[in-house]
């Protein structure tokens, strides 16, 4: 190897080699996020915290199958306390009726703090009466038997208060004294992890924990044979990006195998074949690295695409050992490289719109593109040849150029029929408008059906309802945190009344502000006046005043008690529940209101309707799903836009550098008709587009533009020149075999991907092929 | 007139051994066949804690075999209905909602009533010793229950009626508190 071959290798294994190390030290993620907006507003602030670090996304469902329920509860309760002790988990909860009963004496010990039902009249003559006299009925109702142990401690039924106001009533089923399924037959747990949901490797590290403390569990119990089913955001992260990874892995082999097996047809000798190799791995290490460094997490989908331009990077060095060998390196620079630098100029300026985009997952496409296109142009352009030596022509046999020849004639005839077919084609989809484009952000998810159920059931089967609508209040600190969700929740009490609501949680309930906990405790009257004022309620009720000491006892107590905190509750379910709905962050505190809808309402609730209730108390209601929607809706109309600025930009690059209308109208023609063509054809097949469909037409383009700007420059050639078209051959089939592995991906986002520009590249090969002018030889 | 007594024969024949000894297989057997049906009640609680008794009455509802209904009047308006291992119990604005099925005490206690409605011996004898007394038209069923987790509850639990009608629940309580409640069946609509 001559001394400036082996500097220019040298040169690129150490730019590869830094770009490999940025590369690996990069954060992969595949996890929402992927879909978060960089700039939201303030209902997008919250869906971004809710996603990333609220206790939503924190959630995982847990159910231990087979075997028999009471073999399940003792592997649920053994599983318990493994999780609890792992330190992974802020919350592992079974429905073990013991800790139930825990939270109950809790409830029962502060029920003076906490009941909704203490006002300033609860405790005269009056209400006290009529507090008694309905708790007596309670007494004699089949619920007496539960309320009997506590009743001459609370005979105004503050702790039936309490229990009744908790919104959501229903609970879990339970078999063996823990949470079940609705059937009976899966014990149910769901656990909150302490790493946020967007940490995908945090995520990961939890789930390993369960299933080892899950086996270690059975062990422990001495049961084999039960069977362990998980869901829950964190698992969906940690799983599609599993699933990404290794169809990343498997995908990027097809088709290198496929392209390796194309050029070793047509080089039949293995230097250029592993010089090929070059600006391929330049391209995918330069991608990575470029979104590594600008971004610090990659995310899965952004490598899967990337994996597919592998077809188009390997475009550049095809053009340069088909048509070098021939004419020489000097010659080729001269004639060739501009029009290849064109191309690759008119690709970036594609790609670099997507820059602009406020959603990270385009822009970071865009960087990805932008990267290794430009990597490998370059390494084509200044590596390759050094290490080329001399080139070899390739030797288009005189048949095969006849044979395109003709073929051409013959595409060239069909032009009008193929215009023709354009213009019914535009006005089909021009009527079908409405229903080209997927109006919802699920469709770019990796969760497939199957897991969609199965984490349906394990929801139905907890009573966790997906929490779709919050409503959110703020404060400088804890306290008046909880008094603004005090405030909002008198209004939401209203909205339960007239039934728009089904209920709402609170961390109130359990914690309530120092405010209602002083004027709560101002209600409780003395023990003396208490004792006056029972004798008179009591006169024509069946029970006598001296059963209620210790009603009077803990009234007393009450009146002098400190106020209950968080501390108080430490340990218990309660504190796990205030914890959930409350959090802290940079500039004060926020209390998160989740609402039940109801059931008659189809569990919709109209937002409106709250947004009116809530005003002035600085409640700031959201949907979840409807602010997804709309950020998707925003995202592809921006992608929209951006897209055709991306494409306005290479027609203006590209009459720039023809300087001539009609060159560029005989380059653009075919990009167009293909972009039609590739719609009408996905919509045939019955294929909603998306933001990702929409990224493959711009690739399209950004592709198909090389084809025809090889075309006009082969009119332009003075003399035949049959590898020009040969190798525009063999870059189209490599491209298209790149983007077509794609299409048997099973994750959504990259089957729509190679779907669009695997035939794409193909079909503008052909209306490059059938509308660029022949030359004049 | 020999037809008429051979016909007479042939019935007092048939019904000679209920006479002889009803037992509790005909006694479920007559419970199932109860077509169901509304009926009105009243029901009398006595409580160590209260000076008195408390009284209530309302209207019950019995759709065989799965579904009961119970609606207190007087004095204060309440609805229990239990479908299936469902129980819901209303006051007012309260609401409350039982899976039964996650409560075993609960369930015996209500499989206790509803076993004998329905005439389901197993159901019962899941969780209770039964004895039967008296006769086919005016018998009493006494439940005892096997289960010491119920037994801290429930002492004893007799039913009596005539044939396949229930006319009167008591419970006998572990604390000493009881109450009875007596049925009346109104017309079917």
């Amino acid at each position: 190897m001559k001394s400036p071959a082996l500097r220019a290798f040298l040169i690129w294994l150490a730019a590869t080699l830094i770009g490999l190390f940025i590369a690996l030290n990069s954060r992969f993620s595949a996890d929402m996020s992927f879909f978060l907006p960089s700039k939201p507003t303030p209902e997008q602030q919250v869906l971004v915290e809710q996603l990333k670090t609220g206790a939503v996304t924190r959630m995982l469902m847990l159910a231990i199958t087979d075997g028999e329920a009471r073999q399940r509860a003792a592997v649920s309760r053994e599983l318990h306390r493994h999780l609890v002790d792992s330190g992974l988990f802020v919350s592992v909860q079974n429905g073990d009726s013991k800790r139930l009963d825990a939270d109950r004496d809790l409830l029962i010990a502060h029920r003076y703090q906490l009941s909704p039902a203490i006002a300033p009249g609860r405790f005269t003559v009056d209400g006290l009466r009529s507090a008694i006299a309905d708790s007596i009925g309670m007494l004699a109702s089949p619920a007496g038997v539960l309320l009997k142990p506590f009743f001459t401690r609370d005979p105004t039924g503050e702790v039936v208060e309490l229990l009744t106001g908790l919104g959501n009533p229903r609970q879990p089923a339970s078999r063996e004294g823990v949470w079940a399924s609705r059937d009976g037959e899966r014990a149910m747990l769901i656990v909150q992890t302490r790493t946020d949901g967007a940490d995908t490797d945090g995520q990961e590290t939890a789930i390993n924990t369960i299933r080892q403390a899950f086996d270690n569990s059975a062990q422990a119990v001495g049961i084999s044979g039960l069977g362990l089913t998980l869901s829950g955001p964190g698992h969906f992260a940690v799983q599609s990006r599993g699933k990404i990874k290794q169809e990343i892995f498997t995908l990027s082999l097809i088709s290198s195998t496929a392209i390796i097996f194309v050029l070793a047809l047509v080089y039949r000798r293995p230097r250029p074949i592993v010089l090929s190799l070059l600006p391929i791995i330049s391209g995918i290490v330069a991608g990575v690295a470029a979104v590594g460094l600008a971004y610090g997490t990659v995310f899965g989908i952004t490598v899967g695409f990337g994996a597919a331009l592998i077809g188009e990077s390997v475009d550049y060095s095809t053009y340069y050992f088909m048509q070098s060998g021939r004419l020489g390196l000097a010659t080729w620079r001269e004639r060739f490289w501009p029009t290849i630098h064109l191309g690759v100029t008119t690709s970036i300026c594609g790609f670099g719109c997507l820059l602009l985009s406020g959603f990270p997952g385009l822009a970071q496409l865009g960087l990805y593109s932008l990267a290794g296109v430009g990597a490998a142009a370059l390494v084509t352009r200044y590596t390759l040849p050094h290490l080329a030596g001399s080139i070899a022509p390739v030797n288009v046999s005189p048949r095969i150029d006849q044979g395109i020849d003709r073929a051409i004639d013959w595409l060239q005839k069909l032009r009008w029929p193929v215009l023709a077919l354009a213009l019914v084609a535009t006005v089909w989809l021009a009527s079908e408008r409405d229903e080209l484009w997927h109006p919802d952000l699920s469709v770019l998810s990796t969760v497939n059906e199957e897991e969609a159920r199965l984490d349906g059931d394990l929801r139905a089967d907890l009573e966790a309802p997906d929490s779709r609508y919050l409503v959110v209040v703020n404060g400088p600190d804890r306290e008046a945190a909880l008094a603004a969700a005090e405030r909002a929740g008198r209004e939401l009490d209203k909205l339960v009344e007239a039934g728009v609501i089904a209920g709402y949680d609170s961390p109130a309930r359990f914690l309530p502000s120092q405010a209602t906990q002083f004027a709560r405790r101002a209600a409780l009257p003395e023990p003396d006046q208490l004792r006056q004022r029972l004798e008179t309620a009591l006169a024509d009720l069946p029970l006598s005043a001296s059963r209620l000491d210790a009603f009077i006892a803990d009234i007393a107590a009450a009146r002098t008690a400190p106020p209950l905190t968080r501390d108080d509750l430490a340990g218990s379910n309660l504190a796990l529940a205030v914890d959930a709905l409350t959090l802290q962050r940079k500039q004060g505190w926020s209390v998160m209101l989740p609402l039940h809808p109801t059931e008659d309402a189809d569990f919709y609730i109209p937002t409106e309707r709250v947004r009116t209730a809530l005003a002035g108390t600085g409640g700031l209601f959201i949907d979840l799903k409807g602010e997804f929607d709309k950020l998707y809706g925003s995202y592809l109309s921006e992608a929209i836009v951006l897209s055709l600025a991306g494409v306005a930009g290479i027609l203006l690059m590209l009459a720039w550098s023809l300087r001539s209308p009609r060159r560029v109208a005989t380059v653009t023609l075919p990009l167009i008709l293909a972009v039609i063509f590739v719609i009408a054809g996905l919509h045939l097949l019955g294929e909603r587009l998306h933001l990702l469909h929409l990224i493959g037409l711009l690739l399209i383009v950004a592709v198909g533009s090389n084809y025809t700007l090889f075309f006009d420059r082969d009119a332009r050639q003075p003399e035949p020149a049959p590898e020009i078209r040969a190798s525009m051959g063999i870059a189209t089939l490599t491209t298209a075999m790149g983007f077509g592995t794609l299409a048997l991906s099973s994750v959504p986002v990259l089957k729509a991907v190679g779907l669009t520009v695997g035939p794409g590249a193909i079909i503008s090969l052909l209306l490059a092929a059938m509308f660029v002018p022949r030359s004049q030889h | 007139m020999i037809k008429l007594l051979s016909t007479g024969l042939l019935l007092g024949l048939l019904g000679f051994p209920a006479f002889a000894a009803f037992d509790i297989a005909q006694l479920m057997e007559a419970l199932a066949s109860h077509p169901g049906g509304k009926a009105s009640f009243v029901e009398t609680r006595h409580l160590a804690l209260l000076d008195a008794p408390l009284v209530s009455r309302g209207e019950m509802r019995y759709s065989p075999p799965d579904r009961l209904e119970k609606r207190t009047l007087e004095p204060t308006p309440e609805t229990l209905i239990l479908d299936h291992d469902r129980l819901t119990l209303e006051r007012g604005k309260q609401k409350l909602l039982i899976d039964l099925a996650s409560q075993p005490q609960a369930m015996a206690f209500v499989d206790s009533i509803r076993g004998t409605l329905a005439g389901k011996r197993e159901a019962l004898e899941r969780n209770y010793a039964l004895h039967l007394a008296g006769s086919a038209d005016d018998w009493t069923l006494s439940l005892h229950p096997s289960d010491p987790q119920i037994a801290e509850f429930v002492l004893r639990i007799d039913v009596s009626g005539s044939g396949g009608q229930v006319t009167t629940i008591e419970y006998l309580q572990a604390d000493g508190d009881r109450s009875s409640m007596r049925i009346t069946p109104l017309d079917t609509p």
